[in-house]
């Protein structure tokens, strides 16, 4: 094998079908074809639709990757797919292509955890100086919210904390139906919120009192969050009072953003770990960047951000993970894994070779 | 060399010449697990194969549950385009309606979950030695199934054969016939309901 595979990764665990093609650390395409329309007038991602979308948009994903790569499938050194977490029909429509494919080439696959991939996805931003360990890695999205400690990102990656209920991008999509604002939230939260107050309203910050800090120190919860919006909506209703939009959007985007970067920085400063990295699409919020940012430097965390299009979904993490999994000399998985939806963070390879 | 995959009851693969003679075929009956098992199929019907060069890939496009049913298709695609060959779409009742020699029109009845089956009616066989569809697929209630059929003949099948799937392949090739369109056959919509207002959670 060379020093610098060449690999394509797949990835379909949510909503985004994410082709990307890297040699080692260098990104030679990174496609994504996204159904978010398709999911827009539902309100969340449907899970149905999502799978319906992902097999017809795989081919014509390959054939642009291969195409912005200059590369032909037979220069290929491997072929990655992730296998969760994440929805399971999806899934299993990337698990089948990708098997499918490295069986015709006759190219090893490397079977990949998505959450891991997020972190991958660091390694691929070249200007910056390579990503050092141990990392507080922060992955925030429509479908996770996960802390994590990362000590090595090939064979040593602990879930600190989780999402309890709903992860904090779902949150921002519900919370915009309250205020009648339309899908995807986060975006419409965000413009809503760009005139209002974030100190007007006090809504609670899950998970945060010292009674659940004892055992969850780490973990979110964003159920009772919604619910405080609503409640609030719904008072404002009954008082026949408009509902000031962009005051409630700025102070529920606060209160997510408060608790986000608080245990983030909590992980830190607890672990002894200076430094932060941000991922997933809730990343693309410019208010959680900024307090992330401000924060960070106060408490002397150094805070690292890849670029937006390699925070959402995509295909390139998921072959950059592979590229450094086979660059640290790891077996190719064998054909016989599956989707796991809820493929645990600590498996960041599955079904490797033995 | 033809190759066929289908994943709309078990799974099964096949490998076929183009004159119909089988060169290998795996398979497993479960009708769960297409994700885990698709790649040792395809690799162990590859290995059993022989010299020859794979010239079409052969998907069953359903009816069948979908999520198992995307497996397969997804699959099929996947290699056809590591080989830049192309995919013919087959629907996958052909397969089965293909080895029944029956005198006068019978039903392909499939298991399509939640207490439904489904149904496609076929009569003989056309020039091209094609099953001819007398009725298209239809999704029934699995209690009203023989009510629907109202005495046509019912065969009912839980296992597909990949072979025979290649072989109307092959027919349909040779007659220069398409027998599908890329769509699988998705015999329900998506299980969604639009948002009403928000629920009201009181104070
Ligand atoms: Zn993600």
């Amino acid at each position: 094998m060379t020093a610098a595979p060449l690999v394509l990764g797949i990835e379909t665990s949510c909503d985004e079908t994410g082709i990307g093609i890297v040699r080692g650390r260098t990104l030679l395409s990174n496609t994504i074809a996204s159904s978010m329309d398709e999911h827009a007038r539902y309100g969340g991602v449907v899970p149905e639709v999502a799978a319906r979308a992902h097999l017809e948009a795989l081919q014509p994903s390959i054939d642009a990757a291969l195409d912005e790569a200059g590369i032909r499938l037979q220069d290929l050194d491997a072929v990655a797919v992730t296998s969760g977490p994440g929805l399971a029909g999806a899934l299993m429509v990337g698990v089948g292509a990708a098997k499918g494919l490295a069986v015709s080439i006759d190219k090893p696959l490397y079977a990949v955890n998505h959450l891991v991939g997020h972190i991958a996805a660091d390694i691929l931003t070249a200007d910056s100086a390579p990503l050092e360990y141990p990392t507080i890695a922060l992955l925030v999205s429509g479908g996770h919210t996960s802390l994590l400690h990362v000590r090595d990102l090939t064979t040593d990656v602990e879930l600190l904390g989780e999402t309890m209920d709903d992860a904090a991008g779902e949150a921002f999509d519900k919370v915009a139906r309250l205020l009648s604002l339309p899908y995807p939230g986060g975006p419409e939260i965000d413009r809503a919120a760009a005139d209002g107050d974030p100190n007007a309203i006090r809504f609670p910050r899950g998970l945060s009192k010292a009674s659940d800090l004892a055992k969850h120190r780490y973990d979110f919860s964003f159920s009772g969050l919604k619910t405080a919006v609503a409640r609030w909506v719904e008072r404002c209703e009954a008082d026949g009072v408009e509902v000031p939009v962009a005051d409630v959007a700025a102070s529920f985007r606060e209160a997510v953003v408060d608790v986000l970067v608080t245990k983030a920085l909590a992980a830190c400063e607890d672990l002894g770990v200076p430094r932060l990295l941000l991922g997933g699409g809730v990343i693309a919020n410019r208010r959680l960047r900024e307090v992330a940012l401000a924060r960070a430097e106060k408490a002397g965390v150094t805070v690292r951000i890849p670029p937006l299009s390699l925070c959402t979904d995509n295909g390139a993490m998921i072959a950059a993970l592979a590229a450094e999994l086979i660059s640290s000399g790891r077996r190719p998985s064998t054909l016989a894994f599956g989707a796991d939806s809820t493929l645990p963070v600590t498996e960041i390879q599955v079904a490797e070779r033995s | 060399m033809i190759l066929a995959v289908d994943t709309s009851l078990g799974t099964a693969v096949a490998l076929i010449d183009a004159d119909g003679a089988l060169r290998a075929e795996a398979a497993t009956a479960d009708p769960l697990g297409h994700a885990e098992v698709i790649g040792d199929l395809l690799a162990d019907v590859l290995k059993g194969a022989g010299a020859g060069e794979i010239t079409h890939v052969v998907s069953g496009m359903g009816p069948g549950p979908f999520t198992g049913l995307r497996i397969g298709i997804a699959a099929a695609r996947a290699f056809a385009l590591g080989r830049g060959i192309p995919v013919v779409p087959v629907p996958s009742h052909l397969a089965a309606a293909l080895s029944v020699s029956a005198d006068g029109p019978f039903a392909i009845v499939t298991d399509a979950r939640r207490r439904e089956v489904a149904v496609t009616v076929f009569d003989g066989t056309d020039a091209a030695g094609i099953p001819t569809v007398v009725a298209d697929t239809v999704l029934v209630p699995a209690v009203e199934a023989d009510a629907h059929l109202g005495g046509i003949r019912r065969i009912d099948v839980s296992e597909l054969s990949g072979a025979d799937l290649a072989r109307v392949a092959a027919r349909a090739l040779a007659a220069g016939r398409v027998l599908a369109d890329d769509e699988p056959l998705y015999l329900r919509h998506p299980d969604v309901v639009l948002p009403g207002a928000p629920k009201r959670v009181g104070s």
